[in-house]
């Protein structure tokens, strides 16, 4: 295997596209120590990374007493990240650190008695044994492939368990949602259309921040399709754009609901779910008419300009207006405001969130290239995982497997995408589908790594995806507490430390820092750190060098040219950023400048998905059910459905058993218009059905004007930890996946989760 | 002694609750009371593009102003971990001065 290895790596010459050579140039915060006593207390500069949530490794300060409890979490006012600010969910910890409900053993269930509640406390010898044993039957069996290692989404843990799953030799890493609907798409399309991703420049890779000379403010943000004061996506921190509103940036919010965002706006486009493709076609157009794009960077840095004018010509802001119920006029304001400079676009999941996301992303991100937004101070700027440190990116399954065992990754062959987009994942749907059919092999195990996705991702009425997994023989599920997915499912559960429990890496863009441990884990947690070092040695001890997990980090690091303790010494470790870098050959991995495509130009015309079989210009398509689309349906279903929307309190399923967070939010909402509600009879927080043809759920009714009397709104990932564990914590009732059809769109990627149908009715 | 109080900007407070969960863990408050809490404003619309949509942090009876921090050199924590840093600590006589013409600012003196 290994020789076969060696070949593959000779062969290809393998360089990753998304391995970007960093300057010399660092900047540190070296000068500050990461321990010291106050007060009687020791206090641990650390980074808070998962678990639990989210995606941003914000810079904390951990308070521990003499006899090692944690007294406090506070924000870091020295890291330059985010100065000390905090968010609820890490002001909170305390309360998730001692909750009587947490897992602090390795357990086990009999196969016969999934669903109830019925554990045995086990070693974490035997624990280990079982899962290797049973794993290493099936591999016997069915071959490597047949055990699917999955994770939700993923923050720091994603890279080992893509490492845990090609140690033990399989290709299947899976994230179990319909068309990796989340973030991923956007990832991919922009890898593929412009060899790298962007993100808008909120001065956040400069250590000095605001101050920094080269930076300035963007002169308008577009906030297109997310609510990042709540949701602080893919390690970008919401509340960066208050500061920079506070630096004289406009706002742009586009949005089918009154965000907090949205009423500060200069200009709100409140358009109807899942129709962002058109919208961004008709500014596209405009742009283009008015010939206020950026002819100097067209012309020497895109590819296609000419096929893409013509397919967004098919546009017109008048047709675009009555498919996205956004005023004529407004499309034209909002056209020209992005084509001013610099403009920066945050974006996220509800262009992931529709069937054909990636053409959605294409449109989106289309705008920002065309009005040479790129790569300037206050613009969008290319970003990338600092020091290659493999914390976020998982590593290649070329660089593990031998070919004819990645090429048995579900989905790998029908959707090249998954391959070539950045993010190497077996396709999910497919996935789920081989669980249940046998076919293209059967899957009998699964290893799923801090994910809970009967309460969050997995869709229709009592979740397809559940199904799959009681199919399996053995299920491992690694967590901080109880979930539905472990109650319904789990064989093993394997109970994780909590970040202040544990040493790590945070490294998603920007910058790098060390996560330190501050404490001892409660009862026997380990982290998912240490849990796939640990089975995934037995598996393939080459595969983690180092006698050490500390070891093993100095070695995923090993670019940034220091070992593990000595750049826990250094605080934080930026690299230097530069701008314009596709002018200097910087952008590209063999120095020639222009962008990492195969044309070396922006592709507005992709080439790589005209290779691949995929429409290689922008496209929309209508939400399959809907006013345009199914206007039968919409007698008996007469709202649009979206979903999704954050709360403060909540990252995704987790925190619903912590009191301080679960009392600013304590029941599953559905918003609506007073007027909806009145028509039905509905008053506020009545508890109500909300019903589609799939399945019903039950939210109280919050009443806003701040939503289109024509939609409602539900939110997502609820259960009740507080219920009968045997009823699966009334999962379904809550879960309004329930309602959400698991369907992809023609690249593999994308669902729709916020653009449905449903009606609305009190319940009894 | 100088009265001291606290200036809010709350032309940017984005009712994230950091400031009522941080003081809430700073003086060990149960869950249903606070040291400061929040009021929302609206939503309601004003006119075609205008929306009253806003939240105000107000310290309560059980706000000291976080005299023990205050008094080691530290921010009180609903300053410090406010996310749009819309909040500030001192003297009132100095925080009055701040506001100098600028819109949506409230001072609290709460002691």
């Amino acid at each position: 295997m290994a020789e076969d290895i060696k070949k593959n790596a000779q062969e290809e010459e393998f360089v990753r596209p998304d391995f970007f050579r960093e300057s010399d140039v660092k900047f540190t915060g070296g000068d500050k120590p990461w321990r010291w006593k106050e007060d009687g207390m020791t206090v641990t500069r650390t980074a808070a990374w998962a678990a639990p949530g989210c995606h941003d490794g914000c810079g904390v300060l951990v308070y521990t007493d003499k006899n090692g409890r944690l007294v406090k979490v506070e924000g870091d006012e020295e890291n330059p990240f985010y100065n000390g600010r905090l968010c609820i969910r890490c002001l909170a910890l305390p309360e998730v650190e001692y909750h009587p409900d947490r897992l602090l053993y390795p357990m086990k269930r009999d196969k016969a008695d999934r669903g109830k509640n019925k554990w045995q406390r086990i070693s974490w010898d035997e624990a280990y044994d079982i899962i290797e044993t049973e794993f290493n039957k099936i591999k016997g069996e069915y071959g490597p492939e047949s055990v699917v290692f999955s994770c939700g989404t993923g923050r720091g843990t994603a890279p080992y368990l893509v490492r845990i799953c090609y140690s033990f030799g399989s290709p299947n890493y899976a994230y179990y949602l319909s068309g990796a609907s989340c973030y991923v798409p956007r990832i991919a399309a922009s890898n593929t259309m412009m060899g790298t991703y962007t993100v808008p420049d909120c001065s956040q890779y400069f250590i000095d921040r605001y101050d920094h000379p080269g930076w300035q403010p963007p002169a308008v943000i577009f906030i297109w399709g997310n609510n990042p004061l709540v949701s602080n996506a893919d390690g970008n921190m919401g509340h960066w754009i208050i500061d920079c509103m506070k630096r004289g940036s406009k706002l742009v919010v586009v949005d089918p609901r009154l965000t907090w965002l949205a009423s500060k706006a200069d200009l709100w486009l409140q358009l109807r779910p899942g129709t962002d493709a058109a919208l961004a076609m008709a500014m596209a157009d405009t742009i283009i008419k008015e010939g206020i794009y950026d002819k100097d960077f067209v012309e020497n840095w895109c590819y296609g300009f000419e096929e893409y004018s013509k397919r967004v010509a098919e546009y017109p802001v008048e047709k675009a207006a009555r498919i996205t119920w956004v005023p004529e006029e407004k499309i034209r304001r909002a056209a020209r405001m992005m084509a001013q400079k610099p403009v920066s676009v945050q974006w996220g999941l509800a262009l992931d969130m529709t069937k054909e996301a990636i053409p959605g992303s294409l449109s989106v991100a289309s705008l920002w290239c065309i009005t040479g937004n790129i790569d300037i101070p206050g613009g969008m700027i290319p970003t990338h995982q600092p020091f290659n440190i493999q914390t976020w990116n998982p590593p290649d399954p070329k660089e593990m497997l031998p070919l004819d065992v990645c090429e048995k990754r579900i989905g790998g062959k029908e959707y090249p995408m998954y391959e070539y987009g950045g993010v190497v994942l077996s396709q999910t749907d497919m996935t789920v589908d081989a669980m249940l059919t046998g076919k293209p092999y059967p899957i009998k195990g699964n290893f799923m790594l801090s994910t809970n996705p009967i309460a969050c991702t997995g869709m229709q009425p009592e979740t397809k995806m559940l199904k799959g997994f009681l199919n399996a023989d053995i299920n491992v599920v690694l967590d901080v507490f109880m979930t539905p997915t472990i109650m319904a499912c789990a064989d093993i559960v394997l109970p994780v430390a909590t970040f202040p429990e544990r040493d790590g890496i945070r490294s998603i863009y920007y910058y790098v820092q060390t996560i330190n441990k501050a404490m001892e884990p409660v009862g026997e947690c380990k982290s998912d750190m240490q849990i796939t070092y640990e089975l995934g040695k037995r598996f393939n001890p080459e595969a983690w060098p180092g006698d050490t997990l500390t070891e093993f980090f100095s070695h995923t690091m090993k670019e940034i040219g220091m070992s593990f303790e000595e750049t826990r010494e250094q605080n934080w470790v930026y690299p230097e950023y530069e701008y314009h870098k596709y002018e200097n050959g910087k952008q590209r991995f063999d120095g020639i400048p222009g962008f990492n495509t195969p044309t070396g130009r922006i592709e507005l015309y992709s080439t790589l998905f005209d290779e691949w079989g995929l429409e290689p210009l922008p496209f929309f398509e209508e939400p399959e059910e809907g006013p345009l689309s199914s206007p039968e349906l919409m007698q008996e279903f007469p709202y649009v459905l979206t979903t999704g929307a954050r709360h403060w309190s909540y990252f995704h399923s987790e925190h619903r058993q912590i009191s301080r967070l679960r009392s600013l939010r304590p029941d599953p909402l559905v918003e609506m218009h007073p007027k909806t509600a009145a028509a039905n009879g509905i008053k506020e927080g009545d508890w109500c059905w909300i019903e589609n043809r799939l399945g019903k759920v039950k939210m109280r009714a919050k009443l806003s004007v701040g939503i289109d009397p024509r939609v409602v709104n539900c939110d997502h990932a609820w259960w009740y930890p507080e219920r009968d564990p045997e009823k699966l914590y009334d999962v379904f009732e809550a879960n309004v996946n329930q309602l959400v059809p698991a369907k992809f769109g023609r690249s593999g990627f994308g669902s729709n989760s916020k653009s449905l149908i449903c009606k609305v009715y009190k319940a009894e | 002694m100088a009265q001291n109080g606290l200036l809010i900007n709350y032309q940017y407070c984005t009712g994230c609750h950091s400031c009522e969960v941080a003081c809430q863990m700073e003086h060990k408050l149960p869950v249903d009371q606070w040291g400061i809490k929040l009021a929302e404003i609206g939503p309601w619309q004003i006119s075609e593009e205008k929306w009253q949509y806003e939240f105000i942090p107000i310290p309560t009876d059980q706000c000291d102003l976080c005299a023990d921090r205050v008094a080691k050199g530290k921010k009180p924590t609903c300053v410090k971990h406010c996310q749009s840093l819309v909040m500030e600590y001192g003297p009132v006589e100095e925080l009055a001065k701040k506001i100098n013409g600028q819109p949506k600012m409230v001072l609290f003196a709460p002691k």
